[in-house]
């Protein structure tokens, strides 16, 4: 790994004026310090954003959940109030990676990182989360651009995200056997007055399938949406998983995730 | 460079390291304590699992610095006065290791499942085994370790 110079700001003011085009926000390191061992990141500086208190924490209301953004995954699993609000995002949490990452592993860290195959994204588009920056509020979907692109700016550093309680919500993924990332995951919300249907690891960023949730949104059932064949054009095919596949795994887990909702 | 201290394995360090050094490359290269290991050096294989601060961790993608003034302990500081700790035994007595590599990661990873659940089923040390990869295929006799374990813990 390249050097750099470590800095560990005591709060979001200090690290927000920290950041250049060469500095990095590092939170829990699953992703970024593998990144930058193996060359594919090189930074000057390294901002640690895990020593400033106010980023981490859990708060429920009757309407929200809101997680700040270091509070570890392994955090979110356990937490009583999340199982009890939103059980089925302490269940994403508690099947994020392994036992080792979850318990590193930040949820800040994720969603900045927009990984196409990660967990998280596919909790906030279909549980309408907003992302409480140190500059703004943003709604997940204006918040996820593309490929590891979001809407964070230079400086711009992810505090909490809230989400809003669904009347009813599962997550179902089919996870890649060696490391657990979704080659596809399928978060599905109902809302009083929608369904959201969310899908990761299909595509090069996560989305909200539209046939999905309009189906769902009349009505609740998985015969609904039985048989319903999705345009695989734009999904992901690799190693792991043709497009074709990956459309079927789409449905199969979305009518997987209503018949455990 | 940056002052790094903690406290490993009951005992307080302090070194001067650069900022980029790796938790595991501060336990064996400053420390000498080369008990953990590096695998895969990518964060997929949990050989180099240690506790900080009473939970598991793979050290070879931590920052040494980032855990300043925390609580470390790594394989060496599992048995207490010679005597080997429940884990270590009961890997000994089902024969849970074969050429050892994975050995420390498993035994460090185990014991922080037994913390947390203290009898678990098959599946869950299974499930919690996930991180940590052996490639003498020797799981078997693993997850019979940490069942005996379990009641000894």
């Amino acid at each position: 790994m390249k050097t750099f110079s470590y800095h560990s700001p005591k709060d979001v003011k200090e690290a927000s004026k920290l950041a250049s085009s060469s500095s990095m926000f590092l939170a829990g390191g699953m992703t970024s310090i593998p990144s930058m061992k193996l060359g594919m990141a090189t930074y000057k500086d390294v901002i640690d954003l895990k020593k400033i208190k106010k980023l981490s924490g859990i708060k429920v209301s009757s309407k929200t959940v809101t997680i700040g953004a270091t509070t570890k995954h392994a955090e979110v699993a356990a937490s009583k109030d999340v199982q009890k609000a939103i059980p089925a995002l302490a269940k994403l949490a508690g099947n994020i990676g392994d036992a080792q990452v979850r318990n590193r592993g930040t949820i800040g860290g994720s969603i900045s990182n927009n990984d196409p195959s990660a967990c998280y994204p596919s909790a906030c588009m279909a549980l309408n989360a907003v992302i409480h920056t140190n500059e703004r509020k943003i709604e997940a979907n204006k918040f996820f651009k593309g490929m590891f692109e979001t809407a964070l700016k230079k400086g711009e550093i992810v505090e909490a995200v809230e989400f809003q309680i669904p009347e009813k919500a599962d997550y179902q993924k089919h996870p890649n056997p060696a490391s657990r990332y979704a080659i596809v995951g399928v978060f599905v919300a109902k809302h009083k007055d929608e369904v959201n249907v969310a899908v990761t690891g299909a595509k090069s960023c996560v989305y909200i399938d539209k046939d999905l949730s309009k189906k769902l949104s009349s009505d609740f059932s998985s015969s609904a949406i039985e048989g319903i064949e999705l345009d695989d054009s734009e999904m992901n095919s690799d190693m792991h998983a043709s497009a074709e596949y990956r459309a079927n795994l789409v449905s199969l887990y979305a009518k997987k995730a209503v018949e455990a909702c | 460079m940056a002052k790094v201290t903690l406290e490993v394995n009951g005992k307080q360090v302090s070194k001067e390291v650069p900022d980029h050094t790796l938790l595991s490359v501060f336990l064996r290269d400053n420390l000498n304590l080369t008990g953990t290991h590096v695998g895969c050096d990518s964060s997929q294989c949990g050989a180099c699992v240690v506790h900080v601060d009473g939970k598991s961790i793979k050290s070879c993608s931590t920052l040494a610095v980032d855990i300043e003034g925390s609580k470390v302990t790594t394989i060496e500081g599992l048995a207490k006065d010679g005597k080997l700790h429940p884990m270590q035994e009961a890997f000994k007595k089902t024969h849970g290791l074969q050429c050892g590599y994975c050995t420390p990661g498993m035994v460090m990873s185990a014991v922080d499942l037994l913390q947390n659940k203290k009898n678990p089923s098959d599946q869950e040390i299974r499930e919690w085994l996930e991180g940590n990869i052996c490639r003498c295929t020797g799981y078997q006799n693993i997850v019979a370790a940490v069942k005996e374990a379990a009641g000894k813990m």
